[in-house]
């Protein structure tokens, strides 16, 4: 990839000539890339008419140009494709068979021009052509027909082609008509006919591939509900088909074919470029709009004046001037906030500010707080506020003289006038009722109904919490924490217990008034662990037997929040509750919910109730915690459909954190949550805290997404806010904004530690302003532009269709870069897509966006795991989206053992898989660990212990504890990317061929998803065609 | 008339039974003639030693609307093997057990002796007592410990067997699991709602769960007591538990802050206590036993604010109707006892607080269930350690003194109907031939039931006279009444307790020296005075002593000798001598005067005396007065100020107080410490008489007595000078130079009373402004009787 913005340089000019595809230029050397003009609809018809005659009868247009690859130049390109059996223990069979090219989305009108791919081209053996073929087969995404299993095996590829050829014919019109319009199906029925005109076999993969999925039994986090794969599932397809206006200026499928997925902007490749030029390297914060390194990158940040990327990541760093630049533009304005991101150890921590009774300096217009952007005048006696102008007085304590430059001679003294973050110690004016706060508490409540006894479940968390209560967050000058703790459990009541320090034993207190819930007792409940250490461990170990005969199978939930909000309420302190639930709340009291999942839902108006609260009830308790300071963490334990978009608003708008392990297996899970939990524990909180956000004058700051309550326009209120958090803000242009004076943003969190100190943390930026839209291209940051398209999406999905969402996005996408190419990229071909050099991935993370489960409305993904991500995705700062959204894929089968360097990622495609490789993959959620089926027997000995291949049992969890140079090596790689993740990643252990490979495969974003997402390229496509739509 | 005076007591001393009339007016006319109701008090479970219980079932007479007891009233042909209901006069068969009966060969019911005949039935499975604490915990620190350790004494006085719950109290209601080891468990409950039966139920997880979705498994009885043990518990088997739990008990801790009263929710508390033993031993014998310190403040049956300021009503309140919370409270309180005695459950309530705790409210939970009410001013007294021992006292059979779930029914014969009944009971609804339209008490029925019941528990039981004046009875002729009582005895045994009396009737006209001959003004007075005090609740104060007056104009009226214009030639037989005084006495009994008593006090005082048997209810209204002096032995004195001697030491016992009162010179002597010279030996034994005296009565007497030791002149004093009859008063005393009663007092003895009496005034403003203060209640002050 050119470092000069050429995303991709194709290199197969040899294919050119006969492909029609490739313009000559391959971009000249702007900061734009050109792809070739593969789009051209008249060459490519010109250069397929056979196929495209043939494919004028197909009423929608069809994805799948079917180019069937003789045998012999198909298995020069099969190894990669094998990915592993079929259905476990069976024989292996070839799933990714000669897939003919399928190209772009199938939502093509009637009567568009289908390039069909010429058989002469295919039958070539030009390697552009195999490459294609491999890509657009990737697509499909399929398995091997499960009927025809017995009658071919790997070591008889050539007999696959025939096989499949009579599978097509006879299944074929067996599809149901398409259920919704996704004109994938209509694509695949018209397969057969393609593939017999062709009178090649090895056509029409999309029908077995449907028989074939019944049969898989589904993955970890899926639940059995989803086993009905549905003839619907089809193969191929593009399920925006609103971002398809159709018309002429479509890709078509001959050049497409050529397109080489390493010729595509690679977000790999900028992942490492940037971590070449920026990483390891010292990068301070000392100019205005200065773009920072990328989220993957590391390296050390220096504040000098702007808040630390780690903070804060804007969109761009460089604002439009004008509303109707941005407008034109159509780059969302938005700020990542993170405001307690962790610091790494050898940058300096946040200092903190003290000025007493009086309290920090603020602005007497705006409020806003002292910071670098203020201007000292008059000799240092008065200064100018950098957001709202007005100018103020010095208090006389804070007088100091000007030097020559005019800057106050303390500058560098001063935190709050020379740094982009700092604390203030606030007073008591910033305090609940004026009363200094009292420190935090945490309430363990746990449902110990029949579940969670009988799982073992409830054991676990007791046993557990005896050891992680002495790991409480405390301040770094404190001893032991400051933080007090409680305990609740319930089932279809609520149980508090007594644990004061002087009594010889626990005291249980039952509320079955779940009505009206009450918090029982006062004194006692709250306590400090080390004072009652031995009655708290006294209850903890008397909780597993005192439920052990249990046969209470309902529980409550909104209740049980109650209880701990009450009891905070009541102790006036702020604090976190931690829930472990696992079941659907159906027992009668407040907040009782029904199962109400229904598929029939999907890709209707009425999706968005999926995603909304059951009742309102939840939503008024949300509101009542946020007001107490009350913040939720919600470990869920269900194995069935517990309705996460109720149960888990409260925690969503407290700033609390979900947490879901489905089907938890005691010796699998285990691991994971109490790594989860310890983590939740120990982890760094600001309580009750409330966010504000000023801007210098022309903007402002309009939407908020993240894990936050918001009673007006202005105030972000967080009952907790962690260092995982993130806030992204959205921003409007109010006025024209100055090129000279800049956008000066200023993020203040008001919050309570966990000491109880209430404080104030700031952190300022200044962007730059231009009248030229170029610059702010060039200041685009497309990690935290994908956090604030998805953001905005999740957001979105509550009050509009997802359909409706999905063609916003891809408009957008659309818009930005049809903006660019119009304003700013040097005049080229229209049919050259262009992409500007900040924003060469954004197609790619995009694609990956709207495939998300989320967004994508298939029956097979339960509705649990859709809510479930949207909340975390919610939350997210930067590099958590940009790992979610794009995972990261790490070889491991040529490893550098004497370095301790991880190695580097390939792109997340399965052509990147190889049989005899090992691979890792993590998104943040989860882990896998890819096996090859003739990955080398040392790699396997070093990692499991076993002989072979044959020998790996994927029931594991964690890789064994192992003296050998592979093992300890690729236990610090899986240490690595865990370190600093929000959530704990349960290794998934995967051999190719095998069934749970069926789930790895939807982590491959670059492929075609099993779910119905495009491809990569497929996507590109028809981005680009928007573009050229745009255009015209 | 000595054979009446005997006669009278024989028979109490057999049937437990005391009629007013003894002699019954033949028609009723005449009946209501006689002012006098023709009543009586029965005392249902009066111990007999002597009366050995029969092991079987009693023989009913077989007419559905009858059922009398085959008693030694009726007639019997032994060879035919036929009795005749001496009540409905149906001819009954003899079951097939009393074949062999003969002349010779009776079945003890048959026997004279036995008119009063107890039988031991097998029915349904027998329950243990049961035992619910209903426990304030708002109390001060000390308070709460010493009932603490009463409760905690109290669990080696019951039967081993028995049931016990704890139940404790405050802002919130804690409802104590007591089968646990390791962790103690409560359910808690919030104090201001008030919850249904059912609700309560559910949320202590006692009712079971809806089962016909197991079908097929109709274990239903075995669960029960599995479900219920939770929160009531054999005493032997959570002895240690219990103690444990409740010694480390702790006050309230919600903080109550300066000027408010603690926030106690007693209303609810009884109410869960109520539904807990509701869903779990509905008709088992039981007791709530209900420990209060205070006033309830909040929730349903709150009877003042928790604002000090705003003080606890006040009789004056009352009038001025201007007592905020009372009648819902009431209310409240009401529909608890109603519900509590249809489960045949019964209510104690031991209250002990300086200022009143809404006794006035919840009095019908103890009158209605037949349970205790004990007032004291502290839990640390010994007023209340011993009471509350002696609820768990034994008989001489060495049986508790308890008995459950009684059912009192009444049989006459046709001439006489049953107008009501007044006493610790509920009406049970029961219409019958017998029962009169006219009610007098608790009226309209036949059947009562008393959930709680000792050997002193009387009933005052009244009947009318329905015989018409021309149909007259034939000679010889008796009127009979029977008394069933069935009831849980404390060994848990079911007995029935059968009573059966006859009485001669006579015409009023010929023979009223007969009738009059046979009046038991003492048992008349006392149900005149039931009467009166039944009045009282319902009616204005002046109302009932206008009544009570009238009445005994019309008495002396009817059955005085006099001759018209000529005061001095009222002449009354001996047989009404004493009624005047009774009547004089009860008019200035705090049952029928409220001033000087707060509502609580009054409401105390009445519950005892709609309860206590004939003589106690006497010593209630007339105190008792024993002289002790050098010129003779102890004598009883008239209750009257010219009783009170210089060289006398008074024994006083007005059943809720025992006083002892020094003359002035005994006083005198007293301090001089003359008691401890060996010579005045005799001295130290006079002042050591009436204090063995007062202890013999404070062994017996429940609830235990206030005692006061006084003497001339001493504060306490007026505990006597308000009971005896003022006929030296201050105001004629006051008279200078008159000498009233022919008693000599020099002018200085004047002073010195007047003195005295200012003394006390500034002692009780004192006081009264210390209280008013501490309490923020204007309440006069149990002690408060200038």
């Amino acid at each position: 990839m050119s470092q000069q913005g050429y995303v991709t340089a194709p290199p197969y000019s040899q294919s050119q000539p006969r492909m029609g595809g490739f313009s000559a230029g391959f971009g000249p050397p702007n900061s734009s890339l050109h792809y070739g003009h593969y789009g051209d609809p008249n060459s490519s018809h010109a250069a397929a008419p056979q196929p495209g005659l043939s494919k004028s009868t197909v009423p929608l247009g069809s994805s799948a140009p079917l180019g069937p690859l003789p045998p012999a130049t198909h298995q020069v390109s099969q190894n990669n494709f094998q990915s592993g059996p079929s259905a476990a223990g069976q024989q292996p069979h070839r799933f990714q068979s000669p897939l003919p090219p399928n190209n772009t989305g199938p939502s093509y009108p009637p009567g568009s021009h289908q390039s069909q791919p010429a058989s002469p081209n295919t039958v070539s053996t030009s390697c552009t052509t195999q490459l294609a073929n491999q890509l657009n087969s990737m697509q499909i995404n399929s398995y091997g027909p499960g009927a025809i299993q017995s009658s071919h095996t790997s070591g008889h590829p050539q007999q696959l082609p025939l096989t499949q050829h009579q599978m097509t014919l006879q299944p074929g019109p067996q599809i149901p008509p398409p259920a919704n319009n996704f004109s994938g199906l209509c694509a695949q029925s018209s397969l057969p006919s393609i593939a017999r005109q062709d009178g090649i076999p090895g056509s029409g993969l999309p029908n077995p591939n449907l028989q074939q999925l019944p049969g898989q039994t589904p993955g970890p986090g899926y639940h059995p509900q989803q086993a009905n794969y549905g003839p619907q599932m089809a193969g191929s397809q593009l399920s925006y088909p609103g971002a398809f206006p159709g018309g002429p200026a479509q890709l078509s499928g001959p050049p497409q074919k050529k397109l080489d997925p390493d010729s595509i902007p690679s977000p790999i490749q900028v992942i490492e470029n940037d971590k070449a030029s920026r990483g390891g390297q010292m990068y301070a914060t000392n100019t205005r709009g200065q773009v920072p390194p990328l989220v993957t990158t590391d390296c050390l940040i220096q504040d000098q004046g702007h808040a630390s990327p780690r903070y804060i990541r804007c969109t761009t760093y460089c604002f439009p001037s004008s509303s109707d630049m941005a407008k034109q533009a159509r780059i969302p304005l938005a700020a990542v906030i993170q405001p307690f991101a962790i610091v790494p150890q050898n940058e300096t921590p946040l200092y903190v500010v003290n000025h007493g009774e009086t309290g920090p300096i603020r602005c007497n217009r705006c409020k806003a707080y002292m910071c670098p952007f203020m201007q000292f005048i008059e000799g240092g006696r008065r200064y100018q506020c950098g957001f709202c102008n007005c100018i103020n007085e010095v208090p006389p304590f804070f007088f100091q003289h000007l030097d020559h430059i005019g800057r106050r001679v303390d500058h560098y003294e001063r935190p709050e006038l020379s740094l982009g973050s700092y604390e203030y110690v606030a007073t008591l004016d910033y305090c609940r009722n004026n009363k200094p706060p009292n420190p935090p508490a945490y309430i363990f409540m746990i449902d110990v109904s029949y579940r969670n006894i009988n799982s073992g479940l409830v054991k676990l968390i007791c046993d557990e919490l005896k050891t992680l209560l002495d790991k409480l967050p405390r301040e770094e000058q404190e001893e032991s924490s400051a933080i007090r703790v409680g305990f609740v459990t319930y089932n279809k009541v609520l149980h508090f217990f007594n644990v004061k320090s002087n009594l010889a034993q626990p005291q249980m207190m039952v509320v079955s008034d779940v009505g009206e819930v009450f918090v029982p007792l006062l004194d006692g409940f709250l306590v400090n662990f080390q004072e009652s250490r031995s009655v708290v461990n006294n209850l903890l170990d008397q909780i597993p037997e005192m439920f052990a005969d249990t046969n209470e199978s309902e529980t409550i939930f909104a209740p049980v929040i109650q209880a701990g909000m009450e009891a905070l309420k009541a102790a006036e302190c702020a604090g976190k509750l931690f829930i472990f639930h696992s079941s659907l709340p159906t027992a009668e009291a407040p907040g009782k919910l029904r199962n109400r999942d229904d598929k029939k839902l999907l890709n209707t108006d009425k999706e968005k109730t999926l995603f909304q609260p059951q009742v309102n009830s939840y939503e008024s308790l949300a509101r009542d915690c946020v007001a107490n300071g009350c913040c939720v963490n919600l470990f869920l334990f269900p194995n069935q459909y517990v309705d996460i978009a109720s149960l888990g608003l409260v925690t969503m708008y407290t700033g609390g954190t979900l947490y879901k392990y489905n089907n938890f297996q005691l010796n699998s899970d285990s691991p994971q949550f109490l790594t989860d939990l310890r983590r939740d524990i120990e982890k760094k909180t600001a309580f009750d805290a409330i966010m504000r956000v000023r801007t210098s004058t022309g903007f402002r700051a309009t939407d908020f997404f993240g894990a936050i309550y918001m009673n007006n326009t202005t105030d972000v209120e967080m009952a907790a806010v962690d260092c995982d958090k993130a806030v992204t803000v959205e921003f409007k242009h109010d006025d024209k904004l100055n090129e000279d004076s800049g956008a000066l943003i200023q993020c203040a969190v008001l919050y309570t530690s966990v000491s109880g100190q209430r404080r104030l943390r700031i952190h300022n930026i200044g962007l730059n302003c231009s009248t030229q839209l170029a610059d702010v291209y060039k200041t685009c940051e497309t990690d935290a532009l994908i956090n604030f398209f998805a953001k905005s999406a999740f957001k979105a999905i509550l009050s509009q269709p997802l359909k409706v969402v999905r063609e916003i996005l891809v408009s957008q996408t659309a818009h930005m870069l049809a903006c660019y190419r119009k304003n700013c990229a040097s005049p080229s071909a229209v049919s050259q897509l262009i992409l500007p050099d900040a924003m060469k991935v954004l197609p790619v993370y995009m694609n990956c966006l709207l495939k998300s489960t989320v967004l994508t409305g298939r029956p097979e993904i339960p509705t649990d795991e859709r809510a479930y991500h949207r909340q975390l995705v919610m939350s997210m700062g930067v590099a958590d989206t940009q790992l979610f959204f794009y995972p990261q894929l790490l070889p491991l089968h040529n490893l550098d053992l004497k370095s301790d360097t991880v190695p580097a990622a390939v792109r997340c495609s399965e052509e990147r898989l190889s049989e005899g490789g090992a691979f890792i993959l993590a998104n943040g959620l989860s882990m896998f660990l890819w096996l090859g089926v003739s990955t080398p027997p040392e790699l396997i000995q070093g990692l499991f212990n076993v002989p072979s291949f044959a020998h790996i049992s994927a029931e594991a969890t964690l890789l064994p504890d192992l003296a050998n140079p592979y093992s300890k090596k690729i236990k610090s790689i899986v240490e690595r990317i865990q370190s600093q993740k929000p959530y704990t990643m349960k290794l998934m252990i995967v051999k190719q061929r095998e069934q749970p490979e069926m789930l790895f495969r939807q982590f491959l974003v670059e492929d075609k998803s099993i779910h119905g997402g495009a491809s990569y390229v497929d996507f590109l496509c028809c981005v680009h065609k928007e573009i050229c739509q745009l255009l015209n | 008339m000595a054979t009446y005076l005997e006669f009278i007591q024989q028979n109490e001393e057999r049937d437990g039974v005391r009629f007013s009339w003894n002699v019954w007016p033949s028609s009723r006319l005449e009946a209501t003639r006689m002012v006098v109701p023709l009543a009586c008090l029965l005392t249902p479970l009066r111990e007999r030693p002597d009366l050995p219980p029969v092991q079987y079932e009693p023989v009913l007479c077989s007419r559905p609307t009858c059922k009398a007891v085959l008693n030694p009233l009726c007639q019997v042909d032994y060879r035919a093997k036929l009795w005749a209901c001496n009540f409905c006069f149906q001819r009954n068969q003899f079951p097939p057990a009393y074949a062999g009966i003969s002349e010779v060969n009776q079945p003890a019911e048959l026997m004279p002796q036995f008119s009063t005949i107890e039988y031991i039935v097998q029915r349904g499975p027998q329950t243990p007592l049961i035992f619910l604490y209903v426990v304030d915990t708002c109390l001060e620190e000390e308070d709460l410990q010493a009932l603490k350790e009463s409760l905690q004494m109290s669990l080696s006085l019951l039967p081993a067997d028995a049931l016990v719950g704890l139940i404790t109290f405050g802002r919130m209601i804690q409802v104590h699991e007591l089968s646990c080891e390791g962790i103690s468990k409560s359910y808690v409950f919030r104090g201001t709602k008030d919850l249904t039966a059912k609700q309560i139920q559910d949320m202590l997880g006692l009712s079971r769960p809806a089962v016909p979705i197991q079908q097929g498994r109709p274990l239903q009885a075995p669960e029960q007591p599995v479900i219920s043990s939770r929160f009531l518990q054999p005493v032997h088997k959570i002895d240690m538990n219990l103690t444990d739990l409740l010694g480390e008990l702790q006050r309230d801790p919600w903080p109550v802050t300066q000027g408010k009263r603690p926030l106690r929710s007693t209303g609810v508390a009884l109410s869960i206590a109520v539904g807990l033993l509701e869903g779990t031993f509905p008709n088992t014998g039981a007791r709530i036993m209900l420990f209060t310190g205070g006033p309830p403040t909040q929730g349903p049956g709150m009877v003042v604010g928790d604002e000090l300021k705003t003080p606890i009503r006040s009789w004056h309140d009352i009038e001025k109707d201007n007592a905020r919370f009372m009648k819902k409270a009431t209310k409240h309180y009401e529909t608890l006892a109603n519900r509590t005695a249809t489960n045949g459950h019964c209510i104690d309530i031991y209250a002990c607080a300086l200022d009143q705790t809404g006794l006035l409210e919840m009095k019908c939970c103890a009158n209605l269930t037949g349970g205790h009410m004990v007032m004291g001013d502290s839990f640390n007294t010994s007023l209340f350690k011993q009471t509350f021992q002696r609820v768990f006292n034994k008989g001489l059979n060495g049986e508790f003194r308890m008995a459950f779930g009684a059912n009192l029914e009444v049989k006459t014969s046709r001439e006489l109907k049953i107008a009501g009944a007044i006493g610790p009971c509920v009406s049970l609804n029961v219409k019958g031939p017998c029962v009169s339209e006219n009610e007098l008490g608790i009226g309209g029925t036949s059947q009562w039931k008393i959930c709680g019941l000792d050997p002193c528990t009387t009933l005052a039981i009244y009947f009318e006279v329905v015989n018409q004046h021309n149909a007259p009875i034939p000679q010889g002729g008796r009127g009979a009444v029977q008394f069933v009582t069935q009831y849980q005895h404390s060994s848990t045994q079911k007995r029935i307790r059968v009573t059966t009396i006859a009485r001669n009737w006579a015409d009023a006209q010929s023979q009223l020296q007969h009738i009059e001959a046979a009046f038991d003004q003492e048992a008349a007075a006392v149900l005149m005075a039931r009467l009166g005090v039944y009045r009282a609740e319902s009616e204005e104060g002046p109302d009932v002593l206008r009544w009570l007056d009238r009445q005994l104009i019309r008495l002396c009226q009817k059955f005085g000798q006099y001759n018209k214009d000529d005061p001095n030639s009222f002449r009354l037989s001996e047989s009404f001598s004493l009624y005047p005084q009774f009547m004089f006495h009860l008019r200035r009994s705090p049952f029928l005067q409220v001033f000087n008593n707060s509502p609580d006090e009054s409401s105390y005082y009445r519950h005892h005396f709609a309860r206590q048997d004939l003589t106690q209810s006497l010593i209630m209204i007339q105190p008792i007065l024993y002289a002790y002096s050098f010129h003779g032995p102890p004598e009883p004195v008239l209750l009257d100020s010219s009783s009170i001697l210089p060289d006398r030491i008074l024994l006083m016992d007005t059943f809720f107080q025992i006083v002892i009162y020094l003359g002035e010179t005994i006083a005198q002597w007293q301090k001089a410490g003359y008691q401890d010279m060996p010579e005045y030996e005799n001295f130290k034994h006079l002042l050591q008489a009436p204090l063995d005296d007062a202890q013999e009565i404070l062994q017996t007497r429940f609830p235990m007595p206030r005692y006061v030791h006084t003497e001339h002149g001493g504060s306490q004093a007026r505990f006597l000078l308000s009971k005896v009859n003022p006929s030296q008063t201050h105001n004629n005393l006051y008279a200078w130079g008159q000498v009233s009663n022919g008693r000599a007092t020099c002018i200085w003895e004047y002073c010195k009373m007047y003195i005295q009496i200012i003394v006390c005034i500034v002692a009780v403003l004192f006081y009264l402004i210390v209280f008013g203060l501490r309490l923020g209640a204007g309440c006069i002050c149990p002690a408060l009787l200038i």
